[in-house]
């Protein structure tokens, strides 16, 4: 590929776009101001101050103290870290409560955790991904040590109730847990009072670099730091600090609260014209997830019949459109998406499953270009397909 | 992403022929929906009954299972069968320069589709000397291509569990669950196992209408439901359930085994164990999980 200028990228839930400001929040610790934070001399200091500001700016986003901020490498770090920690100050206790449509990062966690001996329950979802309280409530008992479950999920963009979840938690006198990759910058978040012990977040996926997360730990939540060494983030999380990129996610954190209504208004009027276009045009649509409850910029739409590798191939050769799938064939696994299965899709509806998730830089301009090429793309395929034409 | 040859992605963006031949001499169907692809192939001879004049394809899969197919059609038409039934998978991934290993089982879907459609071919015109491939017999051939269920599985089940419905065979073995398309087949092999079955025993079926039962002889029929059908249905998903208790039209069941643990449990019960107890005892009965 010689340039990304004519790219129409909507796989925002994937990975997102740098930030220009974010760039430029970076450039000095790349360049200049090298040093390393904890040096004694004013030329570390520099380093250090950067990461006093981002650590401000991040608790700023989440409504949470400076000091509840964990600098980590990823999301996936931080679930694995929260998660473990749990384990390990309540060890009396060996139950986990979970979604069975968390992020590989959670669940696979989890099943490593049962295949050495922790019980694992996974809450089920109905045919819109919605998960059931009562349930949950039925699967919390005194042995659990944490409940953990996504704020937002990643392909169908459903909004959990947290908050509900959590307070069944604590009523046992487990932890919880919230792994709000997909919902921080999206939708607006305030942990000042919440039930929410841990939470994780990924700078990449609001505009700020790959390899840099957070992990909330609510202040006196038991705690064991899951890498272990020098006394970086107050003896929480060893390893010099990531000090260019935490600068851009702190930038990436503002911007964010900047931005926060315009996700909610103009992000989600282009996802609503998306979704209506594409229902309209394209014959025998499903679209996925609860749409009562859902990320501003997220679309899942299921076109039967076609095979979802073959339709983003083609929306990538007709007009450079970037999305992603469920498909069996577009994961290295050649298994279809378990969130899609825990929804009881049949395969033949999931295999067709493309996801949209947009950001603060589509425009509709673009949108107008996915609603113009989609159609002949899904009948074209559909042509191609012993199962149906439509 | 795939890393895709320049030809893979010429012969996906632009297929040589799609679509169906109503006259064709030969059609062959294979897939498996669970990986998500499906194949269907239209070949039809010339005059001499010996050159393949036109070849058609439709498939439902991948960027590779489309290029494939198309590639294959290319391959197949100007040569006699015998020629082409020489072909192998590996001369459709020449042809199209490379195929991802894990995409390797696109151009073996298409060989099957060939191969399927020889056999077809065969059973339409036995007159012809078509050279079949491989014609699996007995029971390992599969019958559900979907699920690659065999059939000495169906006849086991059929056997084991006193099935007697082309749906019951689906549910103990997802055969016929995908594309429908080998539930003749299935009915076939149920006749068969039945005609036999019946010539040992003289076994008269008791259907008993739901509607004209007592209380106890429907908690009865219910119960017996359970252990015959739905535990060993589950059992052979490496699952169990417990029939907790009866209340009207309500049945308490928990969940146990892998199907305890079970992401779409609730699927289970709503879609299958439900499913099962309105079709065999009463259409009003609800199920529910126990707490």
């Amino acid at each position: 590929m010689e340039s990304s200028t004519d790219i129409i990228y909507v796989d925002n839930n994937a990975t997102t776009r740098l930030a220009p400001e974010v760039v430029e929040a970076m450039t000095p610790f790349l360049t200049t101001w090298y040093g390393n934070p904890s040096s004694p001399h004013p030329f570390g200091n520099e380093a250090a101050k950067a990461i006093v500001h981002a650590r401000e700016a991040i608790a700023t986003l989440l409504g949470a103290e400076p000091e509840e901020i964990i600098f980590t490498s990823c999301g996936s770090e931080s679930d694995s870290t929260a998660i473990r920690s749990a384990l390990e100050t309540q060890r009396g206790r060996r139950r986990v409560l979970t979604t069975a449509v968390e992020h590989a990062a959670v669940l696979n966690l989890c099943k490593y955790l049962q295949h050495n001996g922790l019980h694992v329950d996974y809450l089920p979802v109905d045919s819109q991904g919605r998960i059931n309280l009562e349930q949950a409530k039925a699967l919390i008992n005194d042995d659990t040590a944490i409940v953990s479950c996504m704020w937002a999920n990643n392909e169908i963009g459903n909004i959990y109730p947290v908050e509900a979840l959590g307070q069944l938690a604590h009523a046992h006198g487990a932890l919880f847990h919230v792994d709000a990759v997909q919902a921080v910058g999206k939708i607006p978040i305030n942990l000042k009072d919440s039930s929410i012990d841990f939470l994780s977040l990924s700078g990449h996926k609001l505009h700020a670099p790959k390899g840099i997360g957070v992990l909330y730990r609510r202040r006196f939540t038991p705690f064991q730091p899951y890498l272990i060494g020098g006394h970086q983030e107050s003896g929480q999380r060893a390893g010099t600090e990531n000090v260019a990129s935490i600068a851009g996610l702190g930038r990436a954190a503002e911007l964010a609260m900047a931005h926060m209504d315009e996700e909610q208004s103009r992000v989600r009027a282009m996802r609503d014209r998306l979704e209506a276009g594409l229902v309209a045009s394209c014959p025998d649509p499903l679209v996925n997830g609860d749409r009562q409850s859902r990320l501003p910029n997220t679309l899942n739409i299921c076109f039967r019949y076609i095979e979802g590798e073959s339709i983003l191939l083609r929306l990538y050769e007709t007009a450079h459109i970037c999305a992603s799938s469920g498909s069996a064939c577009t994961s290295g696994s050649l298994e279809p998406s378990h969130v899609l299965r825990a929804l009881g899709l049949d395969y033949r509806s999931l295999h067709g499953s493309v996801r949209f998730s947009l950001s603060r830089y589509n425009t509709d301009a673009e949108i107008d270009t996915i609603l113009q090429v989609t159609p002949g793309i899904i009948r074209s395929l559909r042509e191609l397909s012993p199962f149906g034409r439509l | 992403m795939w890393n895709y040859t320049e030809k893979v992605m010429d012969y996906f963006l632009h297929p040589r022929n799609i679509g169906e031949l109503p006259d064709a001499d030969g059609v062959g169907e294979v897939g498996n929906i669970v990986c998500g692809d499906a194949m269907k192939l239209f070949v039809k001879l010339a005059e001499d009954k010996k050159t393949i004049a036109e070849a058609k394809f439709q498939t439902f899969g991948c960027a590779s299972a489309i290029a494939s197919a198309s590639a294959l059609t290319e391959m197949l038409i100007g040569k006699t069968l015998e020629e082409a039934s020489k072909l192998t998978n590996q001369d459709i991934a020449d042809f199209l320069g490379e195929l991802p290993e894990e995409k390797m089982h696109c151009s073996v879907m298409g060989m099957e589709a060939f191969q399927a459609a020889l056999v077809d071919m065969h059973k339409r015109h036995p007159e012809l000397d078509v050279p079949i491939i491989v014609e699996e017999t007995g029971e390992n051939r599969i019958v559900c291509q979907c699920f690659s269920v065999t059939e000495g599985k169906i006849r086991e089940v059929i056997q084991k569990n006193h099935l007697t419905t082309v749906e019951q065979v689906t549910h103990y073995t997802k055969a016929g669950g995908g594309c429908g398309g080998c539930k003749d087949d299935i009915q076939a092999i149920l006749d068969d196992v039945l005609g036999k079955a019946k010539a040992a025993k003289e076994a008269a079926s008791t259907e008993r209408p739901a509607c004209q039962l007592t209380t106890l002889q429907r908690i009865a029929l219910i119960q017996e439901t359970f252990d015959n059908i739905i535990r060993p249905g589950l059992k052979a998903d490496g699952g169990d359930a417990e029939l907790v208790d009866v209340n009207g039209d309500q049945v308490t069941v928990r969940l146990a085994g892998r199907c305890a643990a079970c992401p779409s449990a609730i699927q289970t019960l709503k879609h299958w164990v439900e499913a099962k107890l309105r079709e065999k005892v009463s259409g009003a009965i609800t199920v529910v999980e126990a707490k």
